[in-house]
């Protein structure tokens, strides 16, 4: 690797002030990933903590230690801040930071808008917070079902905060889509054609154009709803005066099923850059985990329908919605046996990324042969809104997305920070979140099917409830004692952490290309890009990539 | 207690849906094997053994197409049994008149019997084997109406009324609960539904067309009084006092029902004094006030109300 220049600019320490300032004023990609990522880490932290307090009430059966408009708040907050708050920033962030990197850009396509993207994001976060000092936090669910939602029925401020911060997130998240699209078609590197980018970017780019697409469904949604509210109209509220209760959830679905997805490819294509590094191998059938990204992009907008099927729409659109939502699980389980097939035959190296990237293979499929049961709408008639969904959501969620990000964050800490996390601490941060994960929300499909719904904030005594509520609530605090441990690593490695060299794991993308963290300008001379591993043709120029026809 | 779930069926309907539940369980358990095997095996087989890297594998259409269609054939035999069970589960509605109708208030059920004009709450009585059409609708906002071993869930929406069969095959209590998130007390809007073989139904729903006499003395005389001078009666109906509101539930035979607030509390005496005293310790947010009863006011209504038999 000696011939990639990787000498960084001689950094003056500047002034903490100035230092402090160098972040804020910031149009750079890479500080700007950075602020969505910690932005996005401490709301995982305050969703954690409500995750924490919401358990601590169900541990028991018929427990005082909330009261039910306090634990309506904070459910309501869970759901909303690990959606908007963690899941699509820490993503969002991930990819400011290493898109440019891996196709060899000097920073995202329009910087100042990419700036402005996260400031929204902070002000409509601090925003949605500040409702618990304003007259109480949105307490109608993160997906705020009208007329639950409306005037007559909640004159919580806290909903207008919601429609609002979710309205500022909303804007800023379509235009970091619209920067990621067009960084990605137009900022690429002499040689990155489409067929070579890194598997992460081909996901970067479907998942942005799901956001441009679904989000302003959401949008609109919000602004009927303030509407109905501020100003008196009926869209959702009066039916007899017209208002449609089931409109709402048209609109809301079809946001917010593309929205799973949203939160879902990006974290398949950190495992397709994570598992091929980890088993020294090239990913295994690029063009068919490419292309069924593809087709889950377009299926996602056929499939909002399934959240609904006890609404009562009549047979075609179940039916219809049915079969859309069957057909999703064909190209999610080619990528699954893409990634199984990438292991078969490598050389496994065990690290955290990579046991991470593991996990999520199987608690991710678990997810997702969960959300098939669910797709037969008859099984879907008697588990739709209890435990068993809670279950599901939380497996392809936190089992596959935070998984990933995870798996992620071990892989790229190096890059961000010039130092390694732990592996001692790593591995106690993997087995504490595997156990306390799996405690949690495995014995949660039993309560499903055993009759408990969710969103309630207390239970009556039946058969097996307590004692699975229990366990469920002791695997909770588990994994928060996991995310303490994570704390620690970062908290310990970003001081004392092994320093880093530009490619520790010996991986294959051009982000490896630069120095650990990233010199202002990304690369002095990106090297020659004639295949989809540029770092691999570099190494073995006896047996480039280029000679077997993936050029 | 028996334990409460879709898999113990008392209907056809649910019959259906519990076989093929178990069906898709077993297929997904095979391909969650399937998986971690591979998995397991990859991860002992090919762990980390020398310095050198493997050999270089760029993909394999074959195989591609093996594990493309043999889920669609899977998705295909999926969605085939689904349109078999939807049609057993969920039979046609259109042109039948429904016997009863169920609305979802915040947060109780209120439960009407089109063709006797019986008026009830919360305990839901249906005759074994004889289908029984249910029309559901809000008065509120929506509710969804779920008794595992009956059957499909249904959604209870304002301005727009659902239709479900249900058709019990077997005698007993089945414990059930509003699914959809409604608001403070949707944690206790249970539902309990009793099966009962037609000659007994029959007997409840003529114990419930009679009105039954009001008190002429003693304490339940002077109940009568407290519930028609205190607020009670605006928001309850006892058929034969006058108004009909229906903010709350129609208590004509509360003394016959199982349950108070919803299956918050077991309806006996002792608890109907409790409930009196304080709903909101029971049940915060329900929309019955603390009225601030004297224990006398309390005993005197306990007293008439379980003469409403």
């Amino acid at each position: 690797m000696s011939d990639i220049p990787v000498t960084s600019l001689p950094h003056a320490i500047p002034h903490p002030r100035e230092r402090m300032m160098s972040w804020v004023a910031s149009v750079d990609h890479k500080q700007i990933g950075i602020l969505y990522m910690t932005t996005a880490f401490f709301f995982f932290l305050c969703g954690g903590v409500e995750a924490l307090l919401m358990r601590a009430q169900l541990a028991f059966p018929e427990e005082h230690f909330l009261s039910p408009g306090a634990y309506d708040q904070i459910f309501t907050m869970h759901g909303t801040t690990m959606v908007f708050l963690f899941g699509m920033p820490v993503l969002i962030g991930l990819a400011n930071y290493l898109v440019p990197l891996m196709i060899g850009a000097r920073d995202v396509a329009f910087p100042r808008l990419n700036a402005f993207s996260y400031w929204l994001l902070f002000f409509g976060g601090l925003m949605l917070y500040f409702s618990f000092f304003a007259g109480g936090a949105p307490n109608v669910g993160w997906f705020s079902y009208a007329p639950l939602s409306e005037k007559p029925f909640s004159t919580s401020p806290g909903i207008d905060y919601w429609a609002l911060s979710l309205l500022v997130l909303g804007i800023g998240s379509v235009a970091a889509g619209i920067n990621l699209i067009v960084t990605i078609l137009t900022l690429r590197v002499k040689g990155m054609t489409i067929r070579r980018l890194p598997l992460f970017v081909w996901m970067t780019l479907v998942t942005s154009i799901l956001i441009v697409m679904a989000l302003p469904a959401l949008n609109v949604d919000l602004v009927m709803l303030l509407i109905d509210r501020k100003l008196g109209g009926n869209f959702f509220a009066m039916a007899a005066t017209g208002g449609s209760a089931i409109l709402w959830q048209h609109f809301f679905w079809a946001f917010g099923h593309p929205e799973v997805y949203i939160l879902a490819l990006p974290a398949f294509g950190i495992i397709s850059e994570v598992i091929p590094v980890f088993s020294r191998k090239a990913i295994f059938g690029y063009g068919y985990i490419a292309a069924s990204t593809v087709a889950i992009g377009i299926l996602s907008f056929a499939v909002w329908a399934h959240h609904m099927f006890a609404v009562g729409l009549g047979r075609p659109w179940d039916v219809a919605f049915a079969a859309g939502s069957m057909l999703i699980a064909i190209p999610t389980g080619v990528k699954i046996f893409n990634w199984i097939a990438t292991m078969w035959g490598g050389s496994i190296r065990f690290t955290t990324s990579m046991l991470y990237a593991i996990g999520f293979l199987i608690f991710f499929t678990i997810g997702g042969l969960s959300g098939v049961t669910l797709a037969v709408f008859p099984i879907d008639w008697q588990v739709h809104d209890t435990y068993y969904i809670v279950a599901h959501l939380h497996y392809v969620l936190f089992g596959g997305t935070a998984f990933a990000v995870f798996a992620g964050l071990y892989y790229w800490f190096p890059k961000f920070t010039g130092r390694m996390l732990s592996e001692r601490l790593g591995k106690w941060n993997f087995w504490l979140t595997v156990i306390g994960f799996n405690t949690t929300f495995m014995v949660q499909h039993a309560l499903g099917i055993l009759g408990m719904p969710r969103r309630a904030w207390t239970y009556p005594n039946l058969p097996y409830w307590g004692i699975l509520n229990l366990i469920s609530s002791i695997g909770a605090f588990i994994l928060g004692i996991a995310i303490l441990v994570l704390i620690v690593n970062i908290w310990v490695s970003l001081k004392h952490g092994e320093r880093a060299s530009d490619n520790p794991w010996g991986a294959w993308s051009l982000e490896w290309a630069t120095s650990s963290p990233p010199p202002p300008e990304n690369f002095e001379k990106v090297p020659p890009v004639r295949s989809r591993r540029p770092l691999w043709d570099l190494v073995h120029p006896d047996d480039p990539d280029w000679l077997h026809g993936n050029a | 207690m028996p334990i409460n779930t879709p898999f113990i069926a008392a209907s056809p309907q649910e019959q259906a849906i519990s076989h093929l539940f178990i069906v898709v369980l077993c297929w997904m358990g095979v391909i969650l094997l399937t998986v971690t095997g591979l998995v397991t095996y990859a991860i002992i087989r090919y762990r980390k053994k020398g310095e050198g890297e493997p050999r270089q594998i760029f993909g394999n259409t074959r195989l591609e197409w093996i594990w493309t269609l043999l889920p669609l054939a899977l998705v295909c035999y999926f969605f085939v049994a689904t349109l078999h069970t939807m049609a057993v589960s969920d039979p046609p509605t259109r042109g039948h008149s429904p016997d009863m109708l169920i609305i979802g208030h915040q947060w109780w059920w209120e439960v009407h019997y089109l063709k006797s004009g019986v008026v009830t709450a919360n305990d839901v009585h249906f005759p074994v084997g004889v289908p029984t059409l249910v029309e559901f609708k809000s008065a509120d906002v929506i509710h969804d109406w779920w008794v595992p071993e009956l059957g499909p869930k249904i959604d209870l929406i304002p301005g727009h009324p659902n239709k479900l069969w249900i058709d019990v095959d077997k005698p007993g209590t089945y414990l059930g609960t509003c699914a959809q998130f409604c608001g403070a007390e949707h944690a206790w809007m249970r539902i309990r539904a009793i099966a009962q073989e037609p000659a007994q139904f029959d007997a409840w729903l003529k114990e419930q067309e009679t009105i039954p006499p009001q008190p002429t003395s003693g304490p339940a005389l002077a109940g009568l009084k407290l519930f028609k001078s205190l607020p009670c009666i605006s928001c309850h109906t006892i058929e034969g006092l006058g108004p009909t509101p229906d903010a709350g539930p129609n208590l004509t035979h509360i003394a016959t029902r199982e349950t108070l607030g919803a299956g918050r509390l077991m309806n006996t005496p002792k608890n109907l004094a409790a409930w009196l005293k304080d709903p909101q310790k029971f049940k915060p947010g329900t929309q019955m006030p603390n009225l601030r009863l004297t224990n006398q006011q309390v005993n005197d209504l306990v007293a008439y109300l379980e003469t409403l038999r």
